[in-house]
């Protein structure tokens, strides 16, 4: 098994329990905020889907690469705008009348 | 500057993003820090694509560029849908996500960089096969969530062994595919199968099932980028796949308790075929009715009023109107709260937003551990397009399709009203002993319309 493997899975072991420390925490309110800001952390893929682009290999590879830069990062800018603009929505207290 | 020393500063980048990636997390544990989360987020998300424009191996800018553009023109739109959107909202978001995963995956077997190992070959197979059934299956779960397809479960004969045989032979390709990573022919069959599999996967699951399979895709989108992060050797989505991962299968977990279900029962049980036939055999009971005005008579009178909502208030679009209803029993001191079920609606927290769109404070949205214990304290509990959530017979009817599911304990209220177009029984087809108590009024409607009324008649009772 390669070295970068094992390395991998232990990083990825160490994330998974600490993301379900941290995600256990999320009050069930925010349920839906939370994922749509974890679908939003997830569009990181787009830095892998870039280097695919940009190393301009073959064509397939290219277009493979910016389509996948396209979805991730309309799921980027997309997850986080939503999310900021749902928590916006949460307020305390006695609403104002708009 | 050295490639290898360029290296190192986009690690560093990489390594914050990492971090800021936690503490969105951490702090959208509570409203108040919620947003603090979100910025957190994007400042490390802005840091990694920024450090990956600087690697060195990148040769040619001009289709990033344009796709970044194109990303950026197609995320706006999808980040300002209106709130009853966001379920398909996000299962399009986890089909995007999927299909990039996979994408990257599919252009690593293709990129002559270096001999694929079968180590490698096991990695990529594994990895392409889950991003892509759930993309498919994402897509499809959007379809049934804005009503293109059927939000029915769709189900035919042997189904879930046409499904196993089309898993299985898309997994005996990755097989193959391992056993000789050259079989170039066989990578694109395999890529096709899963494709179909995924497609498999999601039509036979209906509507009330959303909140689980929905979370379910989150968690499988989220591991196929960890996967990736694996083929890749990238560390940074490992921790940002592990990350989403592990919260969809968070939820996952929440839903099919909050369903008392398991897994493989949402997945491969296809719920409501067997009991439609059993609930249209049932005899006619005698149900009360109530008028808007007598039902608004009711909610004045009272001290104490629980509002249950349900997919029904969204489908409606009631949430604007049940606010105001709020606000004119809040005027006049009646203590009103919304009580939410983790199932209610279709996906996690679907209610919360709704409601906290309409202006809803959040202190007043309550779960349904909590206000449980305060049913018997109400006087009025006013149940709008909420159904499965309330049944009784889910905590005695051994019989029932939903028995063992835990429900909102709206039956122990003094009085209960609920909302609903008829007396038919939903898609789901269970019958609900609570619209046949002595206790219950029925209030037949639209939501929004007898809600509007209700409205009326209160105002005009008032002055």
């Amino acid at each position: 098994m390669p070295a970068d493997f094992i390395s991998n899975l232990y990083v990825f072991i160490l994330a998974g329990f600490v993301g379900f420390e941290l995600i256990k925490r999320v009050s069930p309110l925010l349920h839906t905020p939370l994922m749509s800001l974890t679908n939003a952390l997830d569009a990181i893929v787009v830095v892998a889907a870039i280097i695919i682009a940009g190393r301009h290999e073959t064509l397939l590879t290219t277009t493979l690469g910016a389509i996948a830069v396209a979805a991730s990062f309309s799921n980027m800018v997309g997850g986080f705008f939503i999310t900021d603009r749902m928590l916006r929505m949460f307020k305390t207290g006695r609403p104002n009348k708009s | 500057m050295t490639v290898a020393g360029i290296q190192q500063y986009l690690d560093f980048a990489y390594i914050a993003a990492v971090v800021l990636f936690m503490l969105s997390l951490k702090w959208l544990s509570s409203p108040r820090t919620s947003r603090w989360g979100v910025l957190a987020g994007e400042i490390g998300a802005a840091m990694a694509v920024t450090a990956t424009l600087f690697n060195p191996e990148l040769v040619q800018y001009k289709w990033i560029v344009i796709a970044l553009i194109i990303g950026a023109g197609v995320g706006i739109p999808l980040g300002m849908v209106k709130m009853t959107a966001v379920p398909q909202r996000t299962a399009l978001s986890h089909a995007f996500g999927a299909a990039s995963a996979a994408m990257i995956g599919i252009a690593e077997y293709y990129v002559g960089t270096a001999p694929v190992t079968r180590f490698e070959m096991g990695e990529i197979a594994l990895e392409v096969i889950i991003g892509s059934l759930t993309f498919t299956g994402s897509l499809i779960a959007a379809g049934k969530l804005q009503e293109i397809l059927p939000q029915r479960p769709i189900v035919y004969r042997g189904q879930n062994i046409v499904s196993l045989a089309i898993l299985s032979s898309a997994l005996g390709l990755a097989v193959a595919l391992v056993v000789d990573p050259a079989h170039t022919l066989l990578f694109p069959i395999m890529v096709v199968v899963a494709l179909i599999f995924g497609v498999m996967l999601v039509t036979p699951i209906g509507g009330a099932d959303m909140p689980t399979v929905i979370s379910l895709l989150n968690s499988y989108a989220g591991f196929s980028a960890a996967l990736l992060g694996f083929v890749l050797n990238s560390k940074v989505l490992v921790v940002a796949g592990a990350l989403d991962g592990s919260s969809g299968f968070i939820l996952s977990v929440i839903m099919c308790k909050a369903m008392n279900r398991s897994f493989t029962n949402v997945l491969f049980g296809a719920f409501g075929q067997v009991q439609t036939s059993a609930a249209a055999a049932r005899e006619e009971k005698t149900y009360r009715s109530a008028t808007p005005e007598e039902a608004a008579g009711i909610l004045a009178a009272a001290n104490r009023v629980v509002i249950v909502p349900g997919y029904g208030m969204a489908v409606a679009q009631a949430q604007h109107k049940v606010r105001e209803l709020y606000d004119a029993l809040t005027k006049r001191g009646i203590d009103v709260r919304f009580a939410i079920h983790p199932v209610a609606g279709r996906m996690p927290g679907h209610m919360n937003v709704l409601l906290a769109e309409a202006d809803v404070p959040y202190d007043r949205l309550i779960e349904m551990e909590e206000i449980n214990g305060d049913f018997p304290q109400t006087d009025v509990a006013l149940v709008i397009g909420a159904n499965d959530v309330t049944n009784p017979a889910a905590r005695t009817d051994t019989n029932s399709p939903i028995y063992g599911m835990p429900i909102l304990d709206v039956d122990k209220a003094r009085t209960v009203m609920v909302i609903k177009r008829s007396m038919n029984p939903g898609f789901a087809g269970i019958d609900n002993p609570l619209y046949y108590y002595d206790k219950t009024l029925m209030l037949f409607g639209d939501a929004k319309g007898f809600v509007t009324n209700i409205l009326h008649e209160l105002s005009g009772a008032h002055g």
